[in-house]
């Protein structure tokens, strides 16, 4: 769909010439409607097979379909989040093609007048946004594991007619990273309009790239392909970079690159060695002319004003602005606004802390910091840390006891700890492990000159004047007080007793 | 009061049955019996059914009162056979049952068959069926028109009371005029095609196939209304009344220039045009006035439709692939080759030739050269009945250019099968209602017919979007003045 890759290839660029990739997504976005598309089934979420089906849904002679006003609301809402031209009235068509996961030889779409055009999320055009049904699920046994060769094919009807957006980028990426970094940009704000689960190891947000090369500072697009079946974030940068590999040594070998679709697969390697080998995707092999035709089923989708109101009315507000407002009124570094807002999860987290009415209050960077930090990296990767242990009121605590100097950082980490692990109150964590600060008073200075005569070499070229000696005496006073001083106050100190 | 039975309409049989002076399993019985017998003459009979009940539904309250209805195959019947006449469907049973039927079966229809039809409602003469062709009980060596064969055949020769048919291009109305009986095209989208085996969707309209245009419009009205379950149905404006008019005074009629037998290339027969001109002299006498109109787009409807009507086929019947039900051909090696054979056997010639004709049409680099331009006639073509519509009434035309013709006689040229639709289309590409009555019978064919005084003829009406009511009380105003014998045909 998108136009990453018009047929023109870049002539005369012989082995050695610097390539620049171009990357277009296509992102499938399953809607969480309570019933599918165009019938009354409910979606399905691992049911046993074909439980979820009506005369609609399975294809069967006579049935009709019916549009789905909440997808068209959902769709609705995804062009606005975009910024998305809305068309006043869009139409469904039918995608013509035989096979066994699509009970009626057509998929009912949308094609050249689609819901949305246009638009931007983050430094990426969208080409398009339209809404369709998935296709039926299809079991294969045997070996070969695809429709070719197999024993036998089964299939499972209940993901058939699910409500999905399809999201079309234009080709304005150029590395993997960026592509696996915008896409997550891309569910985040999925996530936060509350549309999908947008879960890709469950399906719900699916994505293909369509990938080409192009001699570095051209402005003509390269022959592209299409890859498919990069079911999470990291096979989906896997995926790419091993196709920019693939179609730079082709390139560089004087080799053309012919426009198909293929396959990445995750679990085998490639000629060369890497993980994730690229195949041609023969199930669906032939070059489909899918005679497109407006489906006479379905009435245009007409969009009123009270249509758009309802949209309008139930967005959330979006990660970008959202990092703006942390930004804006907590005064977060701008680094710190854009970790959290764009994981809501951790933005929700952020701000349920904040809002939690600790004594004493914690700074609000400092508990972004923590939140983003600390906490996130004692975390499973993508966990949400209100599914942990953690509560946010307690981080808040944690973090406005250091803020207040009643206990140090080293200590407060390992109240973290404790916290990840069995959950509680800091404070009383604090008391039953003794952690304590060990204020500026006689304690920590008499602790602080016994590690300044154990270490009399090191507090000899501090004294004269090398700062970076001090390493080793603030160990030895950290170890003494099982982190519980303050670092600056053990500083401030040691400069103190050695007179500088 | 068997012989009184076979004489009463629908309405006639109705009211007796309200009156208690007839009972309504006696009528079913009665009606299955003889539909029984056809279905079961092995040859013999008329080959109108492809299913009959075995026994009366339980359930018959309401304003039809146990009154027998003949469906056509293809609307979907739940656990009752529903192939719309093809291979492809053998064994199919469906888990649920049409919209139209159930409305009627709710107000109390008691479904008593499924009548034979062109496969897939492809065709005009019922010869292109999976069940073997219908005979025409008016001359058993011709045919009874299609695609709703069974259902005017099995009107017409009493085997029925009345049944329920489906029209894409003309294929309740012709078969209603070469059967001798009434047919009624709704206007698009008042009857719900929800479970009618679809052939063309955006031209498909169930109406109803009846002795009299009383019977017509009691059928009609409890059909029509909107459906949640077909987007494309609309809320009847207004209910449907029993027709009353007995003149025409005031009434404007048009005669389309276009469609006027001696300029048009459908070949209409000289018995049909006489027959069709009788009609509208007594019209004048009924004090109706009688203009030409223009429908400048007309001839090229026909065209039009055979570009967007196999064009829909070809989508809506790519669900036959042998996947899911119905016949699926055996020893397939893999996938491809299991749909090719499935659907090279399943399907019959006629749908085939439709399938690959919306194939082509639709294909890439062809798309606007056939369907696109098809499209822009059917724009026209609505256009031109608007502006007509602005200076008459209704519109009239004979329903079809000939009588009944004789089996066989046209299944080797489709072009001439598909002429004699060449009225019935225009109105069916704008959407609009049509109605077909007897009007008398066409002198060219004295020797034929019961009576040997020859063959029926069909005059249609057609009107705007929702002028249902009008139609029916000109059909009815004409009908009185005519009066045709639509039962010299029973048997």
């Amino acid at each position: 769909m998108s136009d990453a890759g018009a047929a023109s290839a870049p002539a005369g660029n012989g082995a050695g010439a610097r390539w620049e990739p171009v990357i277009g997504l296509e992102i499938h976005v399953q809607l969480a409607t309570a019933t599918k598309m165009f019938c009354g089934c409910a979606l399905s979420f691992g049911e046993p097979p074909n439980t979820h089906t009506c005369p609609v849904c399975l294809g069967l002679p006579g049935s009709l379909p019916v549009a789905n006003a909440r997808a068209v609301h959902f769709g609705l809402m995804i062009g606005l989040a975009l910024g998305s031209e809305l068309a006043p009235r869009s139409i469904f068509h039918r995608k013509n093609y035989f096979y066994p996961d699509l009970p009626k030889g057509y998929q009912i779409s949308q094609y050249d007048e689609p819901l949305c055009r246009g638009g931007t999320l983050g430094e990426v055009r969208i080409h398009r946004v339209h809404l369709e049904e998935d296709a039926a699920k299809l079991v294969h046994f045997g070996e070969s594991g695809r429709i070719h060769g197999s024993e036998q094919s089964v299939v499972d009807f209940n993901r058939g007619g699910t409500p999905l957006a399809e999201i079309v980028t234009e080709p304005d990426l150029r590395t993997a990273e960026q592509a696996g970094e915008w896409l997550r940009l891309l569910r985040t704000t999925l996530r936060a309009l509350g549309v999908s689960d947008v879960n890709m190891e469950e399906g719900s947000l699916r994505c293909d790239a369509n990938i080409s090369l192009r001699p570095a500072g051209s402005d003509t697009l390269g022959v592209k392909t299409e890859l498919k079946n990069m079911n999470s974030f990291r096979f989906i940068e896997r995926g790419i970079k091993a196709e920019i590999e693939r179609q730079r040594a082709l390139l560089d070998g004087g080799g053309q690159v012919v426009q198909e679709t293929l396959h990445f697969d995750p679990t085998t390697r490639s000629a060369s060695g890497a993980p994730g080998a690229i195949s041609s995707l023969r199930s669906k092999e032939e070059a489909h002319d899918y005679r497109y035709f407006p489906e006479p089923d379905l009435l245009p989708v007409a969009i009123d004003e009270q249509m758009l109101a309802d949209a309008r009315a139930t967005m959330s507000e979006l990660p970008s602005d959202r990092a703006e407002r942390l930004r804006r009124e907590l005064s977060l570094s701008a680094e710190s606004a854009q970790l959290l807002a764009f994981r809501s999860e951790l933005a929700d987290y952020f701000e349920a802390a904040l809002a939690a009415g600790a004594d004493p209050a914690p700074p609000a960077q400092a508990l972004a910091n923590w939140v983003g930090g600390d906490l996130s990296s004692r975390l499973g990767e993508g966990e949400d840390p209100a599914d942990s242990r953690v509560q946010p009121r307690a981080l808040a605590a944690l973090v406005g006891l250091v803020a207040a100097k009643t206990i140090s950082v080293g200590a407060a980490r390992q109240v973290l700890d404790k916290l990840v692990a069995d959950g509680g109150e800091p404070a009383a964590i604090v008391e039953s492990e003794g952690l304590a600060a060990i204020g500026g008073g006689d304690e920590l200075a008499a602790i602080v000159a016994a590690a300044l005569a154990a270490n009399a070499d090191a507090a000899e070229r501090v004294r004269s004047g090398n700062e970076k000696a001090i390493g080793p005496i603030i160990g030895a006073v950290m170890r003494e007080t099982k982190g519980r001083a303050d670092g600056g106050e053990v500083t401030r100190l040691v400069h103190e007793q050695l007179g500088i | 009061m068997s012989g009184d039975i076979l004489e009463l309409s629908a309405a006639q049989a109705i009211a007796a049955v309200q009156a208690r002076e007839l009972g309504a399993a006696e009528l079913f019985a009665f009606y299955r019996e003889r539909a029984s017998r056809d279905a079961g003459a092995d040859g013999e009979g008329l080959n109108c059914f492809t299913w009959v009940a075995d026994g009366a539904p339980e359930d018959v309250d309401g304003p039809l009162a146990g009154v027998p209805l003949a469906v056509k195959d293809l609307f979907c019947t739940r656990d009752v056979p529903s192939q719309s006449g093809s291979r492809i469907l053998e064994g199919y049973l469906p888990p649920y049952t049409a919209t139209a039927v159930e409305r009627l079966t709710g107000a109390g229809a008691a479904l008593l068959a499924k009548t034979n039809q062109d496969e897939f409602a492809m065709g005009s003469s019922t010869e292109n069926s999976a069940f073997g062709p219908t005979l025409n009980p008016w001359d058993r060596a011709r045919v009874p028109g299609g695609s709703s064969g069974g259902s005017a055949a099995a009107v017409a020769a009493g085997l029925a009371p009345w049944a329920l048919g489906t029209d894409t291009g003309g294929s309740i109305r012709q078969p209603a005029a070469l059967c001798g009986i009434v047919g009624l095209k709704p206007t698009y989208g008042s009857v719900s095609r929800y479970g009618m085996i679809a052939f063309a969707s955006s031209l498909d309209q169930a109406g109803p196939l009846t002795r009299d245009v009383t019977d017509a419009a009691l059928l009609l009205g409890q059909m029509v209304g909107r459906d949640a379950c077909d987007a494309t149905s609309l809320q009847f404006p207004e209910p449907i009344e029993p027709p009353s008019a007995e003149r025409l005074e005031g009434v404007r009629l048009g005669v389309p220039v276009e469609l006027r037998g001696d300029v048009s290339d459908a070949g209409i027969e000289p018995g049909v045009r006489d027959a069709f001109e009788r009609a509208l002299a007594l019209a004048e006498g009924l004090g109706a006035t009688v203009v030409e109109v223009e429908l400048p787009h007309a001839p090229h409807a026909l065209s039009a439709y055979y570009v967007l009507a196999p064009s829909e086929a070809s989508s809506n019947l790519a669900r036959f692939d042998g996947v899911r039900y119905g016949f699926r051909a055996e020893d397939a090696t893999d996938l491809l080759d299991m749909y090719t054979r499935t659907r090279h056997d399943g399907f019959g010639p006629e749908v085939k030739r439709r399938i690959m004709l919306g194939t082509y049409a639709l294909s890439s680099g062809y798309y606007d050269a056939y369907y696109g331009r098809a499209q822009r006639v059917r724009t026209k073509l609505a256009e031109d009945f608007r502006t007509a519509f602005e200076a008459v009434d209704l519109i009239l035309t004979p329903t079809s250019p000939g009588v009944a013709f004789g089996l066989g006689e046209k299944t080797a040229d489709p072009w001439a099968m598909y002429l004699s639709d060449y009225f019935t289309v225009p109105m069916s590409l704008a959407g609009i209602p049509a109605i077909s009555i007897p009007c008398g019978l066409s002198t060219d064919h004295a020797g034929s017919g019961p009576n040997d005084d020859g063959l029926p003829v069909g005059l249609q009406i057609a009107g705007p979007a929702f002028s249902e009511n009008r139609l029916l009380d000109a059909a009815f105003a004409f009908e009185q003045a005519l009066g045709f014998n639509e039962g010299a045909a029973r048997v």
